[in-house]
């Protein structure tokens, strides 16, 4: 049994210690905007916030996640007021198929806690994340545009 | 649950006004054609204005769509095309997908659901803009009617109908009921796209917002009351079978409630998760035989494909002139051989399937392109009519063809598994590694080309011998045995101007010309690919036009040219592509250039490439893209299709092999499988220059795939004057800067 604090909300979830909380937040938890597409921390579709910090949950163990705050895509707007990075990607019409966003959008939104105006070098270096549909060139205008709102 | 798409309930019926639409038969045989007191009981639940227009009564559009959407856009795309001829009010639109059991009943009144080969727009648009335009008529009728006056006398615009004389108005919504009463009307003009207010415009997407809040569902994110999860393995080795497994050294697990074979060849577990699911596969022990197919490598099919290169015999899909004999009574010979890999699609979304099954209904849940190729499995493999199943299309995380009607196997292995444990729903979901390792991989080819010059350097004779895999021999027999063997779609982009209807026929004029293929199968499943075969002949083609001309020392773009005359709308997009990237001037320090191009799917399609190199790294500053699809639906969303292909069809080239190794795929994972990140991505300009009129429209998803890499590729040997003509270019341990 894990002690998650996800989204705010505290989740008891009934998994052996050694699951990836990628798994325990979609299949235990029940939140399925995390995605799942490699396991090995190499795509970024998992990506989540744990205490600010961008992480690819598929390979963190649940153990490691306990006592710690969790954000997922679905905690990211404050209530009804979407996050500027979400609101930039609507704008931009940014998302093809829309699989790995979520995770893109959560990195995103880490970068720019850490530099609210990063440079395409910043962009470079820290968004790494997989896209097959290549959706790369309005993913960055869109990244400038919401450090600029 | 919201999950299970519904069609809406307050509607009208126009009856059938569009006819059922055409698109590649894939031969799958599905009794469609209901009865006709199904098809009165299914209208009769569902009223509507016509098949693909319901009106609320609060003038909200809902419009039908039974194309996927996987990113490409074609739900707005489409949408767009009936709204324009409907003359809604573009923001009162949204849209649903009937499902394949409703077509069945409805005698395939929306036409083909096969979402593959860019076919979603260019042949559904005559359909569905009907669709749209009669479904006006028939609103204008019905407010006619009411105020007892010629419907000549009103229009209809931004959902709105006036009569002009009078100035009296009516909403859609408070005719709509009405005008399902009517007639559909027997003729039905469409509108000169050059009036279009809705279709043309570069209008955003009507899915978006649910793809950045986390809400919306994929086939994997699929939540069904007492539903169980699967986990599976195929044998690795293509064509082996299941020898046995030890179910009881995993039934004990936690979570674990079934352990199963599925068909000769898979072993599936079912738990309460699937992470338990899986946890349990992984440990479970299986004996595999493996069959003879085990002592096959990399090194022995590309040894078949070599012999393949000088085969006497191969089938021909272009032919003019005497190429051989020209060839050897040449001044001048040029000759070069390239290769191409098994590639696999690497959806984001791994492969999976929900499936529900009892002995009187199967119900399975698909992300999909193709509602009726998945349908078609589902009845094949439950056993069940028609009138028992259904398919529900779920949004796809990727296709990029792995999920076409052609290439069902995770739905056939969804409902296998449900048969097992009758009346409880089962999601299937493929590991990353099952998906990497059970593709349709993209045809392993080889390519010898031979040019032959007079002595005034002019072309006067091309062979080009394509050896390698056949995709339809291995999907579509029945196709290839009509055609005496041949498989034409080999021959994409490069095929003579009456192979597969002129949508790939090859933008030269050479005197002498032969096109044939080897055919060389292999027991690694081929499929349909992003492109597919124009990728590899992209490549081919485009690099050895480069060849050639500096082998006679001529500007590649002159090149070019002269072969070009006969083919206008090629040379506009070429010369286009070539002009915005200033071919002719002086280039940056140290910057090179490279052109290709290419028609395919109906759509004609240039790029040029700025690169520069250093050391082993390729840095791609700039490139430009040019298409001519004919009819341009949505500029903005035609933009990101072709930026986008050019990243999936340079992770291809820069990154793309799947390795046989003792039968079996090697790489499991993108730490083998590399793919494009943001900080290897170009610049892409695109230049969309619709030539109009009546030729067929052409695609917009595929045909740009393939010529970013040649034009990468070319300028690669412009700037270091070595020529690659093995893909991936990571094998050469050249990469991405």
């Amino acid at each position: 049994m894990a002690r998650l604090t996800i989204n705010g909300q505290t989740h008891e979830v009934d998994v052996a210690p050694d699951t990836p909380l990628l798994w325990a937040i979609r299949e235990n938890v029940g939140l399925t905007g995390t995605k799942y597409g490699c396991g090995i921390a190499q795509c970024g579709a998992c990506t989540v916030h744990i205490d600010g910090e961008a992480v690819r949950s598929c390979s963190l163990p649940v153990s490691a996640a306990e006592g710690k705050q969790i954000v997922t895509i679905e905690g990211l707007a404050a209530g009804s007021t979407l996050h500027k990075v979400q609101k930039a990607w609507i704008d931009h019409d940014v998302p093809q198929c829309g699989y790995c966003q979520a995770g893109m959008i959560m990195a995103v939104a880490a970068l720019l806690k850490d530099k609210p105006k990063p440079t395409d070098a910043d962009i470079n270096d820290t968004i790494t994340n997989i896209c097959r549909c290549g959706t790369f060139q309005q993913v960055r205008a869109a990244i400038h545009a919401a450090a600029n709102a | 649950m919201t999950h299970m798409p519904q069609l809406s309930r307050r509607s009208f019926v126009v009856g059938a006004t569009a006819a059922a639409g055409g698109g590649l038969a894939l031969g799958l045989n599905i009794p469609f054609g209901g009865s006709k007191a199904a098809l009165a009981q299914a209208q009769a639940a569902t009223p509507e204005v016509n098949a693909w227009v319901v009106i609320k009564p609060d003038d909200t559009v809902v419009i039908r769509v039974v194309r996927s959407e996987m990113g490409q856009g074609t739900i707005t795309g489409l949408c767009q095309l009936v709204a324009e001829e409907l003359e809604c009010d573009w923001s009162k639109v949204t849209y649903e997908y009937p499902t394949p059991g409703e077509s069945v009943k409805r005698n395939q009144v929306w036409g083909s659901f096969s979402t593959g080969g860019s076919r979603g727009i260019r042949t559904s648009h005559e359909y569905v803009r009907k669709g749209g335009a009669a479904a006006r008529m028939m609103l204008v009728q019905a407010a006619a009617n009411r105020w007892n006056v010629p419907a000549s006398e009103c229009t209809a615009e931004n959902s709105l109908i006036t009569h002009k004389p009078s100035g009296r108005k009516l909403r859609f919504g408070e005719v709509a009921e009405a005008a399902s009463k009517l007639q559909p009307p027997a003729d039905v003009p469409l509108k000169d796209p050059k009036s279009w207010k809705i279709a043309g415009k570069p209008l955003k997407r009507l899915d978006t917002v649910d793809k950045v809040t986390g809400k919306q569902v994929y086939g994997f994110d699929l939540k069904l009351p007492g539903m169980l999860n699967a986990a599976i393995m195929e044998c690795p080795v293509f064509g082996g079978k299941v020898k046995s497994f030890d179910a009881d050294k995993v039934k004990g697990m936690k979570g674990v409630r079934h352990v199963l074979q599925v068909g000769d060849t898979a072993v599936a577990v079912v738990a309460d998760t699937w992470w338990q699911a899986k946890t349990a596969l992984d440990a479970l022990p299986i004996v595999w035989d493996e069959g003879t197919n085990a002592n096959v490598s990399s090194a022995s099919i590309a040894k078949m494909l070599e012999e393949g290169l000088s085969a006497e015999q191969g089938f021909v899909g272009n032919q003019a002139g005497d190429a051989k004999a020209a060839l050897a009574g040449a001044a001048k010979k040029v000759e070069a051989v390239y290769a191409y890999p098994f590639q696999n699609h690497a959806t984001m979304e791994p492969m999976n399937c929900t499936a529900r099954y009892t002995p009187d209904r199967c119900e399975v849940w698909a992300p999909t392109q193709d509602g009726q190729g998945t349908f078609a499995t589902v009845l094949a493999a439950s056993g069940l009519p028609a009138d028992k199943c259904e398919v529900y299309k779920i949004n796809l995380g990727g296709g990029y063809g792995r999920r076409s009607g052609l290439h069902q196997d995770w739905a056939r292995q969804a409902v296998s598994i449900a048969k097992q444990v009758p009346g409880v729903p089962i999601k299937l979901l493929w590991s990353r590694e099952e998906d990497m390792r059970q593709g349709r991989y993209h045809p392993v080819m080889q390519c010898k080309l031979t040019g032959g010059f007079d002595a005034n350097n002019n072309l006067v004779a091309l062979h080009m011998r394509l050896s390698g895999q056949s995709i339809a021999a291995a999907v579509l027999p029945q196709v290839v045995e009509k055609d005496q063997g041949r498989d034409a779609l080999v021959f994409q982009g490069v095929s003579g101007p009456n192979l597969l209807g002129g949508e790939y026929s090859l933008g030269y004029t050479v005197p002498n010309l032969l096109v044939d293929h080897a055919m060389r199968n292999t027991h690694v499943p081929p499929g349909v690919w992003r492109g597919v075969n124009i990728n590899q002949n992209c490549i081919f083609m485009e690099c050895f036009m480069d060849e050639l001309a500096q082998a006679v020392g001529q500007d590649e773009l002159e090149f070019r040219r002269k072969l070009m005359a006969n083919h206008p709308k090629s040379l506009a997009v070429l010369n286009a592509a070539a002009e915005r990237i200033g071919w002719g001037k002086p280039a940056p320090q140290g910057v090179h250039r490279g052109l290709a191009h290419l028609k395919a799917f109906n759509a004609y399609v240039a790029a040029a490439a700025e690169v520069s190199v250093e050391g082993n790294r390729i840095k791609i500053h700039r490139i430009v893209a040019a298409t001519d699809p004919i009819h341009a639906v949505n500029p903005a969303q035609i933009e990101r299709q072709v930026a986008g292909s050019f990243v999936y069809g340079l992770s291809a080239v820069f990154y793309g092999e799947c390795t046989v190794d003792k039968g079996r795929i090697v790489e499991g994972n993108f730490d083998t499988y590399d793919s494009m990140r943001i900080a290897q991505m170009p610049p892409v300009e695109t230049i969309i220059m619709p030539s109009g009129g009546n030729d067929p429209w052409g695609g917009i998803g595929e045909p740009t795939i393939c010529v970013a890499a040649p034009a990468v590729l070319n300028a690669y040997a412009k700037a270091t004057g070595q020529r690659i003509r093995s893909i991936p270019l990571k094998n050469q341990r050249i990469r991405m800067a």
